[in-house]
């Protein structure tokens, strides 16, 4: 990282410069021999093992077959095909949003209470991060954080209705645009009974009283919803002892399709229809009682995860990013961006062509900085998402650690990963060393 | 990799419950199961050191430390050194395999990796100890030890994988019995749906509550046989058997209503989120196919008592015959990496019944040992499960553990990946079976 030093040309003789090297290597020695036994023979060794089988220590070389693998393979096509998302989308947000909060702070007030709120999340490792997401993204809403804001913004606009689980008890309660009807066509002085079950005890509103079948009653058209359901089952389509009517239901009479009277059911989950004019008519249970609550997307389902990954991934870095370019804003020469605005040029143009070209050196650190940790993100995706969507939400990084441990144990195949991992950050590498370079000199 | 053996056996308590057993009466005056450990003569001949790496931490690292204590007694001069290594366990092996130093012993889970192992010539024979095996293993318990005609494994511990657990006010409130067989199964789940609960909790984020199922389902339709063969691949994937089994399974997860929180919800739930689900109050479902460990979940994370709150029956049977109740199991597989008296010492005294009782009065244990007195076992729990695996005909491994590591056991890949692929879309079976074939055969191929 550090820029090279600049080579002191000391016009004197041999032997100091001999000397001055011998110093040099002294100090540097302790670190060469840690990068060499922890760095360079790990590196050297991973690519040769890459050309040899699964077993042992190197053992039957296989030539190029596990890098064939590499590109045949379907869950590690996915792992390549997941990282050029991460590479596509990350940097260039996690650098926007760095700039933006950076431009922003310095405007503000509470300035620096607002960038350690933003730079909190890198202080937590990357493995809590994912944990707590994981939870904020559970489906539903009673566990999920940001499902149970979903819910509570859906349910204002549409309640739930009194029984969301209920199905009919028998075919001759059929499902009609979303709620039910009794298909046996009523005349004034029938009755209607429409049994339900899949409800649960505790879903019963309070109050709930014993069902009964009322008789018929002139020209009305009496009938009773109740929960047909005891233990054992019972008989389907029958009010029977134990059965309790359900209260509050909102109970349709339909006459060609049109509904002619609505009346609620009472605690015994009994209704009537009064003032009926000779004809054929139908009962239902009007939609609005079966209203489903809002059940949450599904974060963490196979479509969903990436997206739920790279958002709590850009919460953690742009932290970093804008504090890396917040310092790179406070080093700035103030007098041209006044020069410009005396110039009459607008804060947008000021911003534009004034504070980004000047901080483009810092938001390339940034962005590059990202391209790698991005090439290597690993921790995140094994806490954040379920096992059952790991496949989905593959790494490269990931893959290798699957494929070399974790019960595989195939170190050939794993090494070849590790080789084209480190092949995808070399070329990165070498452009931020270049540019180093061009820094110092 | 699963949840180990650890809580086993809290657990079946409840079948002991049901049963009605009287639990207390013998628990407190027999030790008689140890008491040839005395009588043995203490040999000062045999000496040396044995490393020994194990999954087990915490309580059971200290359980197995009164293993080679009891062992110590008889072998004074023979030290054992037990490396608790968790879930790091096949790492850490393989790892030091690679290297050329492994232990001198470990306990593996995964038969799969000890054939893996065997075939890469690693492990040694334990022949010598075959005649103190047979005098106290049946023999599908030394079958389970034997790999390419040879015995290598002895299978100290073992845990029940044939077991459905249910919730006992759910099926008070519906008015049902627990299920004798698959079809009565059938028949509760409908009533249990009509009380107003989900009958079954399926923990579809982990893939081996999946698979566990289907083998349960395969090996009661099947029997022994055939599962032997699926698991050693002489059956293929897209047999009409897999097919048939998977139908069945179908049956549990494709009716709308009857899963709780839906495929889509059960794919999220952990293995603990589909045993709380189903004993919290109130309760999200009413029954959890899984192993004897369910029990260390429910009590640990909810309020439900054994025998008021929870109880467990066998896996309901499926097509009748002599293998209507054979279980599975997940087994503690003992191997050998070298060979010296010291050894050879430590594998016949863990076959014999003090060793097994060394742990088992501590509970949370049982064993296909049968000359182990059950008055060694703390309560009436352990009994009934040791009675259970103990008493087991048929035994076979749980069949992901048996496979290569890549299809078998590995998170999001092959079998695991697949058959939550399916849960995902349960009426989709053909393309499962298919892709399922084709990933075995690609690791069966590669672990040549």
């Amino acid at each position: 990282m550090e820029p090279p030093v600049q080579a002191a040309p000391p016009p004197s003789a041999q032997p100091r410069r001999f000397g001055r090297y011998a110093s040099g290597a002294l100090f540097l020695a302790p670190a060469l021999f840690v990068l060499a036994v922890w760095i360079v023979y790990p590196a050297i060794y991973t690519i040769v093992r890459s050309f040899f089988g699964q077993q042992g220590y190197i053992g039957t070389w296989v030539g190029i077959d596990n890098y064939k693998r590499l590109f045949t393979t379907h869950t590690l096509l996915i792992a390549i095909r997941n990282n050029a998302i991460w590479v596509a989308v990350v940097p260039a947000l996690v650098t926007a949003f760095g700039l933006i909060f950076a431009v922003l702070t310095e405007r503000v007030r509470w300035s620096v209470a607002f960038k350690t709120v933003v730079f909190l999340p890198m202080a937590i490792s990357a493995f809590a991060t994912g944990v707590t997401w994981r939870i904020m993204y559970q489906q539903d809403p009673s566990l999920g954080a940001i499902n149970a804001l979903g819910r509570s913004i859906h349910d204002a606009f549409s309640p739930p209705g009194v029984l969301s689980s209920a199905t009919p008890s028998t075919a001759n309660v059929a499902p009609d645009h979303g709620g039910l009807v009794l298909k046996t066509p009523l005349h004034p002085g029938g009755v209607a009974l429409i049994g339900l079950t899949g409800i649960p005890p505790t879903d019963l509103p309070s109050g709930a009283k014993q069902a009964v079948t009322p008789p018929p009653k002139g020209g009305d058209i009496v009938g009773t919803v109740w929960r047909d359901f005891k233990p054992g089952g019972g008989v389907p389509g029958k009010v029977e002892q134990g059965e309790l009517g359900i209260p509050g239901v909102t109970v349709q009479l339909q006459q060609n399709g049109r509904t002619v009277q609505s009346t609620k059911t009472n605690a015994a989950g009994a209704f009537d229809f009064s003032g009926l004019k000779p004809g054929t008519y139908q009962a239902g249970v009007g939609a609005s009682t079966f209203a489903q609550a809002w059940g949450g997307y599904a974060w963490l389902g196979p479509s969903l995860i990436i997206p739920s990954l790279l958002i709590a991934y850009i919460w953690i870095w742009a932290g970093f990013a804008m504090v890396v370019i917040a310092a790179g804003l406070s080093a700035m020469p103030r007098d041209v961006l006044e020069a410009a605005r005396t110039d009459g040029a607008s804060e947008w143009q000021v911003f534009r062509r004034v504070t980004v070209p000047l901080l483009w050196p810092v938001i390339s650190v940034v962005f590059v900085t990202m391209i790698i940790n991005v090439l290597k993100v690993f921790d995140i995706v094994l806490a954040l998402a379920p096992e059952s969507v790991q496949a989905d939400a593959n790494v490269i990084a990931l893959a290798m650690w699957r494929t070399a441990f974790s019960g595989v144990n195939d170190f050939g195949t794993g090494s070849a990963i590790a080789v084209f991992l480190f092949l995808l950050v070399i070329p990165v590498l070498a452009l931020n060393i270049k540019r180093f370079k061009a820094e110092a000199s | 990799m699963r949840p180990t053996l650890g809580s086993a056996a809290v657990l079946v308590a409840v079948v002991a419950v049901a049963a009605g057993c009287g639990s207390n009466k013998s628990a407190s005056g027999t030790k008689s199961g140890v008491a040839g450990a005395q009588k043995t003569v203490v040999n000062k001949a045999v000496s040396g050191t044995i490393t020994f790496d194990g999954i087990w931490t915490g309580s059971e690292a200290t359980d197995f430390g009164d293993v080679i204590k009891a062992f110590n007694k008889v072998y004074p001069k023979v030290k054992v050194k037990y490396n608790p290594l968790g879930n790091n366990l096949t790492t850490v092996l393989s790892t030091a395999i690679t290297g050329g130093h492994p232990p001198d012993m470990a306990d593996i889970a995964q038969p799969g990796y000890v054939k893996q192992l065997v075939s890469q010539g690693k492990l040694k024979p334990i022949t010598y100890a075959k005649g103190a095996i047979g005098a106290n293993f049946g023999k599908s318990w030394q079958q389970l030890g034997t790999f390419n005609g040879k015995l290598y494994a002895l299978v100290f511990k073992a845990s029940n994988k044939s077991l459905l657990w249910y919730n006992v006010p759910v099926f008070h409130q519906a008015g049902v019995t627990p299920p004798k067989t698959w079809k009565q199964l059938l028949r509760d789940a409908t009533t249990i749906k009509a009380s107003g609960v989900p009958p079954y909790s399926i923990g579809g984020a982990d893939g081996w509550t999946l698979t566990d199922l289907f083998e349960n389902i395969y090996l009661r339709t099947f029997g022994v046989a055939k599962y032997n063969a699926l698991a050693a691949h002489k059956i293929k994937w897209t047999d009409p058997s897999v097919k048939t089994a998977l139908l069945e399974m179908q049956k549990i997860l494709l009716q709308p209503g009857y899963l709780a929180g839906g495929t889509s919800g059960a794919l999220q739930y952990t293995f603990n989120d589909s045993v709380t689900n189903a004993f919290s109050n109130p309760p999200k479902a009413a029954m959890v196919f899984e192993g004897d460990f369910v029990s260390g979940v429910i009590l640990s994370s909810t309020k439900a008592k054994p025998g008021s709150g929870f109880n467990v029956v066998p896996f309901p049977a499926i097509t009748p015959g002599p293998d209507a109740t054979a279980v599975e199991i997940s087994g503690d597989l003992f191997v050998t990496f070298r060979d010296n008296p010291a050894i050879e010492a430590f594998v016949k005294f863990l076959a014999t019944p003090q060793a097994a009782a060394a742990w088992a009065k501590h509970g949370g244990f049982a064993t296909g040992n049968h000359n182990l007195s059950p008055s060694v076992f703390p309560d009436a729990i352990d009994r009934a499960n040791q009675k259970a695996v103990g008493a087991a005909k048929a035994v076979v491994f749980d069949m992901s553990d048996e496979q290569p590591a890549s299809f078998g056991s590995t998170t999001g890949q092959g079998e695991w990946g697949l058959f939550q692929k399916f849960l995902s879309n349960p009426a989709d079976y053909t393309p499962i079976q298919i892709q399922l074939e084709k990933a075995a055969e690609a690791a069966y191929k590669k672990g040549k």
